[in-house]
């Protein structure tokens, strides 16, 4: 019904002309926001001497998997990816599985430590004792140099335990009563019951985690940098990135320049970069569109509570 | 159930005034599973989030990394003085306040723009494909990003050639080579990443509004743009405010990856903000104590901000809300 009252409503010309033109903006920000990768897709898959020539915008002209060969035969790009997929995967579980918890214990009304809890966290989004002291910590922690500074120094996400008690608060408190009622402690509780029924939001952080671990380079870069074997995807890219900004205002300078050192077969800057941004952005690209409903859910509580 | 039925009768009690502590740890015995699954996380929030604040003892040091955490010197507001008359302080201020600004009036319109536009597509499929596609470099690093961003400005990049086609310049411009660009290219950048994202929060807000509204407008014959300056905007005020003066409160955080990542020798004067002195001082230089004092500052200005910030919400919040 509602259907057929909006068609006679917006069937005037000038509503037919704002839709016309609402599309083809709409189609120009999709262009906008897709081209920047469907470049760099083309410029990976294309042959790294030809992109020289330029002319390289959309789809590539001269297909082979050169680079991603040359990538992947690259031993510290691909252990630093591996690292970057290591930390994404524990960082996740052990994040998203203690930051539930914690959101689960502050959710029972009867626990006596429930605000001293909550106040304690929640205090801890306003202030922070900043970069140094932070890095200070972590030396005197011995954890320099180390993987778990990638893990245990972000276990908790208080933003995150929000979203999830505010999930754990909705559900209907019968079900948990009548599991106490049935004798489970809170510890079977929480595994048996509230993790499967949080299962929504759990998906949500659990987005917003593993995109934070796979995106991370900063703190490779502050407690890591020494130790290449600790180094990600990401920080590897970083470093490409920072060259070409000083070494050649050009990139194109730059290829001419490998080109001309190594022979005809050789990779360019501009194609590694192209490559890695794929690879980078891969995994994101194929998981966040179908998280989509979780998440725009899990910002909306998150935004009105937060 | 047992602990939720003490928790009302027992304040009745006449023995209950002599023995709440008492009380109180027989209902954490009672209570140990609970205490035992958050007590590891609070230790954690007291070693990684409350110790790092009495670090900001060290702003107040002459801090000498080689010495003990004790045996330090103190200087009492030395390094203060010193920032504050540090003309490269204030220059990294004045940035600091610059690119939030931007960032916050360019992130605002953009986001309400784009999510009236979505609100009044007519093609479901259409809309949550443009939805999908929008969200996407929210999830992606600034280092892609950035990466992305410096190859489209590059010489022979797609923003050269497109304004070279359409003759609108004569020869490539090196846009991340000159100071003046530098704030453009990172509200542009900023909005590119977080548009979509920050549409979700509005279009949620749009939901809400009555439909009848909406009928009774049409009956009245208000048009297309007429219905959406005086119902969908009017609809969003509330979250618009709400939103505005919780983000002003975060005036001092103007990022730090984007300027990192995208600055360079030539725009240091245009990118460099708070964020990066810090690092700057502390890291590169070694000086933590002023590198400390400098973060220190900013913690609790933007506290004051979000204090008073808040408490102008909730007084909005009260008279406009409900």
């Amino acid at each position: 019904m509602k259907e057929s009252s909006a068609k006679a409503r917006y069937n005037s010309i000038p509503d037919k002309i704002f839709d016309i033109s609402n599309i083809v903006f709409m189609l120009l920000v999709v262009t906008i926001t897709l081209y920047p990768f469907l470049n760099m897709f083309a410029l990976s898959f294309n042959d790294a001497n030809d992109s020289i020539r330029g002319g390289i915008y959309a789809w590539p002209r001269m297909w082979t998997w050169d680079n991603y060969r040359y990538i992947f035969n690259e031993a510290s790009i691909y252990h630093a990816t591996l690292i970057s997929a290591l930390r994404t995967i524990i960082g996740t579980i052990t994040s998203v599985f203690c930051t539930a918890m914690l959101a689960y214990t502050i959710s029972r009304q009867e626990y006596v430590l429930r605000k001293f809890v909550t106040v304690i966290a929640i205090f801890t989004m306003y202030f922070s004792g900043g970069l140094i002291p932070g890095y200070l910590l972590i030396k005197e922690l011995h954890m320099i140099n180390s993987f778990w500074v990638y893990i245990i120094p972000g276990i908790i996400g208080v933003f995150n335990m929000i979203v999830i008690r505010s999930f754990i608060e909705g559900l209907p408190d019968g079900i948990m009563e009548s599991a106490k009622i049935d004798g489970a402690g809170d510890f079977i509780t929480f595994m048996r019951i509230v993790l499967p029924l949080t299962v929504p939001a759990l998906a949500t952080v659990s987005l917003f985690v593993a995109v934070y671990q796979w995106n991370s380079w900063f703190d490779v870069f502050l407690y890591n940098s020494s130790h290449l074997n600790l180094s990600t995807l990401q920080y590897e890219l970083m470093k490409i990135l920072q060259t070409s900004n000083t070494a050649a205002s050009s990139t194109n300078a730059g290829d001419q320049f490998a080109a001309g050192q190594s022979g005809v077969t050789a990779v360019t800057p501009t194609s590694i970069r192209a490559t890695m941004t794929i690879i980078a952005s891969l995994p994101i690209i194929m998981v966040y569109p179908f998280l989509q409903k979780y998440f725009v859910k899990g910002m909306t509580v998150g935004g009105v509570k937060g | 159930m047992e602990n939720l039925q003490q928790a009302t009768p027992v304040v009745k009690s006449p023995r209950a005034n002599g023995s709440r502590l008492q009380l109180f740890f027989t209902k954490l015995l009672h209570q140990k599973t609970l205490v035992f699954m958050s007590m590891p996380f609070v230790l954690w929030l007291f070693l990684f989030k409350y110790v790092p604040l009495w670090g900001w003892t060290i702003s107040f040091q002459k801090f000498r990394p080689a010495k003990g955490l004790f045996d330090q010197e103190w200087v009492g507001w030395k390094n203060f003085h010193f920032l504050f008359s540090d003309d490269s302080f204030y220059r990294v201020l004045r940035n600091t306040i610059v690119m939030s600004s931007i960032n916050l009036v360019l992130g605002f319109v953009t986001a309400i723009v784009l999510a009236i536009l979505l609100n009044e597509l007519r093609q479901i499929m259409f809309k949550r494909v443009v939805q999908t596609i929008s969200y996407l470099p929210h999830f992606i690093s600034w280092v892609v990003a950035a990466n992305i961003i410096s190859s489209a400005l590059a010489p022979e990049g797609i923003v050269n050639i497109l304004l070279t086609k359409m003759h609108l310049i004569d020869q490539p411009i090196l846009w991340l080579g000159k100071g003046n660009y530098f704030w453009g290219i990172l509200g542009a950048s900023e909005v590119w990443k977080n548009v979509g994202w920050n549409t979700i929060i509005y279009l949620a807000a749009i939901t809400t509004i009555d439909p009848s509204q909406y009928e009774a407008a049409e009956i009245d014959g208000a048009n297309r743009l007429q219905r959406i300056l005086h119902i969908t905007l009017p609809g969003l005020k509330s979250v618009i405010v709400i939103l505005l003066i919780m983000n002003l409160g975060n005036i001092l955080e103007s990022g730090f990856e984007p300027q990192y990542l995208l600055g360079n020798g030539m725009t240091v004067d245009y990118s460099e903000n708070l964020d990066i002195f810090v690092l700057k001082y502390g890291m590169n230089m070694g000086n933590y104590s002023l590198a400390t004092a400098a973060g220190m500052f900013k913690t609790v200005v933007s506290f004051i901000f979000l204090l008073s910030a808040n408490s102008i919400a909730k007084r909005l919040g009260e008279s406009r809300l409900f």
